[in-house]
């Protein structure tokens, strides 16, 4: 199934894109709401709520450059030391632009 | 979870969101205009980037799928590229409908269509119901705000910052999350399902497709949740 790019075939594509964004961004709400909470799921998703920030942010460590390690190292620490998020996330830019700056 | 939470959404707290979301939301212009240029570059027309980043509203999706726009589009790769990175607002909306569950249907599903990584991470950690929904909409409001800012000065203007990664901006999104995850911690025990998903992640990576790392880690996490012993909740205030 192909759309040619004319003929509005851009916009109705840009449509069906977004409606599938939308699709996800609704569907665990949708599901969850006809299934019964209880204390195992909640558990369940409890523990997958900062899963999923761990499994976005572990590639970037891995496949990073010194860079974004050190800058994900700062903010971790930062965040330990001050709990709060905004000097840890400058703390986190600036020792990454320190880093290429020093490395390169 | 236990006492029923009826606090009531108000502008206020859509402003508190707004607010708290607005120091970030500053770096995203930097990933719109890196996408408005990237899209034009493509052979998409200004109206149309500046519609696609409106209604999509998913960086990570518009740029994975950008080379699929020339003069024919194939619908089943877009979609299904769209649906893989996209997957994880599944979970994250799962993990948010606590805050959702009293609502009624139409607020409940309009108050999801802004959801995306960092309001969802900053919204986890409101305090009530409310500032929750307040931090999940007014945060969207004001990312969406931005992404529109930064795709409209990408399709007119071009690439205006030559490296952000000699500025370090790349690694803000990092950041940011990974703040929204420490300040989230309660005990040590989350750092075994947080272990599993980094490890799952990590194996999904190596040897599955590409984008379905973040699902499978996300699931791996959930199960060792599940596993664990149960122990007493904290209440959060």
């Amino acid at each position: 199934m192909t759309l040619t790019a004319a003929n509005g075939g851009v916009l109705l594509a840009i449509v069906i894109m977004a409606l599938t964004t939308y699709l996800t961004r609704a569907g665990g709400v949708f599901v969850m709401s006809r299934v019964p909470i209880g204390p195992r799921v909640e558990r369940f998703i409890n523990a997958m709520a900062g899963s999923v920030l761990v499994a976005v942010i572990t590639p970037m460590a891995v496949n990073g450059d010194g860079g974004a390690r050190m800058a994900l190292i700062a903010t971790a620490a930062v965040m330990l030391a001050l709990r709060k998020p905004l000097p840890a996330i400058t703390a986190g830019i600036l020792t990454a632009a320190l880093w290429r700056l020093v490395a390169s | 979870m236990s006492q029923p939470d009826t606090s009531r959404l108000t502008l206020g707290h859509l402003i508190e969101g707004f607010r708290r979301m607005a120091p970030l939301s500053l770096f995203v212009i930097v990933f719109g205009l890196a996408f408005g240029v990237a899209a034009l570059q493509q052979g998409l027309s200004g109206l149309e980037t500046l519609l696609m980043s409106g209604l999509v509203f998913a960086g990570a999706a518009q740029f994975a799928t950008l080379e699929l726009w020339s003069e024919t589009i194939p619908l089943v790769p877009l979609v299904a590229i769209t649906l893989a990175i996209n997957a994880r607002h599944l979970l994250m909306g799962a993990a948010f409908y606590p805050s959702l569950r009293d609502l009624p249907a139409g607020r409940r599903y309009a108050s999801l269509i802004l959801l995306s990584d960092a309001n969802w991470a900053m919204a986890m950690g409101g305090g009530s119901r409310a500032a929750r929904l307040g931090l999940l909409v007014g945060g969207g409001l004001a990312l969406w705000t931005t992404w529109m800012i930064g795709t409209g000065l990408g399709v007119a203007f071009g690439s205006g910052i030559g490296d952000p990664e000699r500025l370090g901006l790349d690694a803000i999104m990092g950041c940011f999350l990974l703040a929204m995850l420490v300040g989230d911690k309660r005990d040590l025990w989350v750092l075994l399902p947080w272990g599993a998903a980094a490890l799952a992640a990590l194996a999904a990576m190596a040897w599955l497709p590409p984008h379905v790392h973040v699902i499978i880690g996300a699931l791996a996490g959930g199960l060792v949740g599940l596993l664990l012993p149960s122990r007493r909740q904290e209440e959060t205030p």
